[in-house]
């Protein structure tokens, strides 16, 4: 059935030209569009200088002082004092010193993204469970008041996260999960669960029931036919669901920066406050950002099957 | 049944020799249990982590409360925080900023997602590849986006300002995106757009695959042009995607907040202060916790109301 739909449009094929012409637009559009990310990338490897040169520099000589500054913290020394220092020990220690500056520690940006790997993955994987029982609830079987139930459940999402901080912030103070990385994972959880419920019941509706008839009379109970049937059917939605969910948990600023301080502080809120001396050290930014975007580009890339054939699937409706 | 655990075995033989309703009692948990056992985690966190802080926002809309001041007598006051809310100036320039807000990004995100979508439907070679790529922009962090495009849009050293400057001719500096009135309200649109485009041109995807075969080689058959298979087979049967996707960008924008508080932070004045960045200053700077909750009631009251009308809207063209 997939795949057959897949395949459906090679049938009336465009024509060779068209394609042709298709694919230049694409290519011109997404070679556009990465611009910008092509600039952070620069950027993290440039020298405080060259970030911002005009005219602003292409080409230009690597250097480390990006990443260095946003992995350490550093002070101002005198010259007398780094002159009797013994040697230094690495890279970021040189760079440093060559500005009379000492590396005194190691900074906040690595506890933030390891909240950040924590929380985004600890309440993607809560959205996805809660999100896949219950979108199979809602699609097989009779619940009271579904319609306004879903709709209950997808208007959770659209309050403005400033408008329910204080109430939350006092909650969560009184029950102990302020600044947690649980309360956290519950948070995103409970904002993603709506998304997950929505995506994810349309695939499930996708599914014949005729399997899960079958695997009954197979002998299965209902839960076994759940995870043995329905779920491996619903693998792609899952996939893609989880990539929505994961691509918000990850990226959420503002309960962040509302709501936690410093245990729980995932990367967002922290990465545009990298300052250097005389303002915002740009190459240190761009650095962050560039290390913030990889776990989640690695893990769209290869999941990526899944994100375009899933997309499809949940789209194959009558 | 060759895979059933053992343990299920007798009662499997016990469960065959029965009617079929009954039989499923007898093996586990009846399908009424199940669907609370699956529906009822979800409610409860919703109703602990969405509902109940919606609750006390409500409440504290009708009170004078302020949260830097914890230890103050709360008063009921009414309906006044709503009265000051709905007469202020403030809210309703900052409705209007919203509103500019919404309507470009929307209309540029939906004729630039579907067009893009429409195009990788053609399936030239390496399309896949492509997809991925313009995916990426709406992969990065809200914050991070508005915080580094604060960097691109600067004058002088800006990326921005000197590409446009490049291809036009008008000197780099004689233009400030983020600190012009005229400008700022076009530059929170601009990098909307380039981030959330990728996700209409998704979901418009998803629609154009959608559409079964048959249907074009029907078209095909009776010799339909390709511009007329557009009007009359691509273009409606892809509308409740189009639509959907209009859904989601709404809600989401209406509650604008990291992007363009990284990038503006409202100003030139106020001329990009979308609701969400007003609701932050009277919370957050002037500790009008009353005023504020009332102002957040009025905007989800908006977003829900709109997106009931929508929704109803979107079924009907589903269902046609």
């Amino acid at each position: 059935m997939m795949t057959a739909s897949s395949q459906a449009h090679s049938v009336v094929a465009p024509s060779p030209l068209a394609q042709r012409i298709a694919g230049a637009i694409v290519v011109a559009y997404a070679l556009i569009t990465m611009v910008p990310l092509a600039w952070i990338f620069l950027t993290g490897f440039k020298s405080g200088p060259d970030s911002i040169a005009y005219p602003p520099k292409v080409l230009f000589t690597p250097s480390a002082e990006g990443y260095c500054n946003l992995f350490t913290t550093r002070s101002r020394q005198t010259p007398e004092y780094i002159a009797q220092l013994p040697p230094s020990s690495g890279v970021c220690d040189t760079l440093a010193r060559a500005t009379n500056m000492v590396v005194v520690g190691s900074s906040n940006y690595l506890p933030r993204f390891v909240n950040s790997l924590i929380i985004a993955f600890g309440s993607t994987a809560l959205s996805v469970i809660l999100g896949v029982t219950a979108a199979y609830a809602f699609s097989r079987f009779r619940i009271p008041a579904k319609d306004d139930l879903l709709f209950f459940i997808l208007s959770t999402r659209m309050m403005p996260p400033i408008a329910v901080a204080i109430p939350i912030y006092l909650m969560y103070r009184d029950v102990g999960l302020s600044d947690t990385r649980l309360g956290m994972i519950l948070l995103y959880t409970a904002v993603n669960v709506s998304l997950a419920v929505w995506l994810l019941k349309g695939f499930i509706d996708e599914i014949p029931r005729e399997y899960e008839e079958a695997a009954l009379v197979d002998g299965y109970t209902r839960l076994q036919a759940f995870f043995k049937v329905v779920l491996p059917q619903a693998t792609t939605g899952i996939v893609a669901t989880a990539i929505f969910c994961l691509i918000f948990a990850w990226n959420e600023y503002a309960f962040a920066v509302l709501l936690t301080s410093g245990e729980a502080q995932t990367a967002p809120p922290f990465i545009p406050i990298i300052i250097g001396e005389g303002g915002q050290d740009w190459p240190a930014v761009a650095a962050g950002s560039t290390v913030f975007l990889v776990p989640i580009l690695v893990f769209t890339v290869l999941l990526r099957k899944h994100l375009l054939r899933g997309i499809t699937f949940g789209a194959l409706r009558k | 049944m060759m895979n059933a655990p053992d343990p299920h075995v007798l009662l499997d033989k016990a469960a065959r020799a029965t009617p079929e309703p009954l039989a499923r009692r007898v093996r586990g948990l009846s399908d009424r249990a199940i669907a609370w056992l699956f529906i009822a985690p979800t409610i409860v966190l919703l109703l602990a982590i969405n509902i109940f802080p919606l609750i006390w926002t409500i409440w504290l809309s009708f009170t004078n409360y302020r949260a830097n001041r914890p230890n103050a007598v709360v008063a009921n006051v009414g309906i006044d925080n709503y009265v000051s809310v709905l007469t202020d100036p403030d809210v309703w320039a900052a409705m209007q900023a919203t509103a500019h807000f919404l309507f470009w990004t929307i209309l540029l995100q939906t004729a630039l997602g579907f067009a893009l979508a429409y195009l990788i439907d053609r399936r030239f070679r390496g399309y896949g590849f492509w997809t991925t790529v313009i995916l990426i922009p709406m992969m990065l962090s809200p914050a991070v986006v508005g915080n580094f495009w604060a960097f691109l849009y600067q004058p002088q050293i800006g990326l921005f300002n000197y590409v446009v400057s490049f291809f036009t001719g008008i000197p780099p500096s004689s233009f400030e995106m983020i600190g012009s009135v005229r400008l700022a309200p076009w530059a929170i649109v601009i990098v909307d757009t380039w981030m959330w485009t990728p996700y209409v041109m998704l979901i418009c995807l998803a629609g154009l695959r959608s559409i079964p075969a048959y249907i074009y080689e029907a078209a095909e058959v009776d010799r339909a042009s390709r511009w007329r298979q557009f009007w009359s087979i691509t273009l409606p049967m892809a509308l409740p995607f189009i639509m959907l996707a209009v859904l989601f960008r709404g809600i989401e924008n209406f509650k604008m907040f990291d992007m363009v508080n990284l990038l503006t932070s409202g100003g030139p004045g106020s001329t990009t202060e979308v609701a969400s960045i007003t609701l932050k200053r009277e919370a957050f700077e002037k500790w009008r916790t009353g005023y504020s909750s009332a102002f957040a009631v009025v905007l989800f009251v908006t977003v829900f109301g709109l997106a009931n009308i929508y929704v109803k809207a979107l079924n009907r063209v589903k269902n046609r």
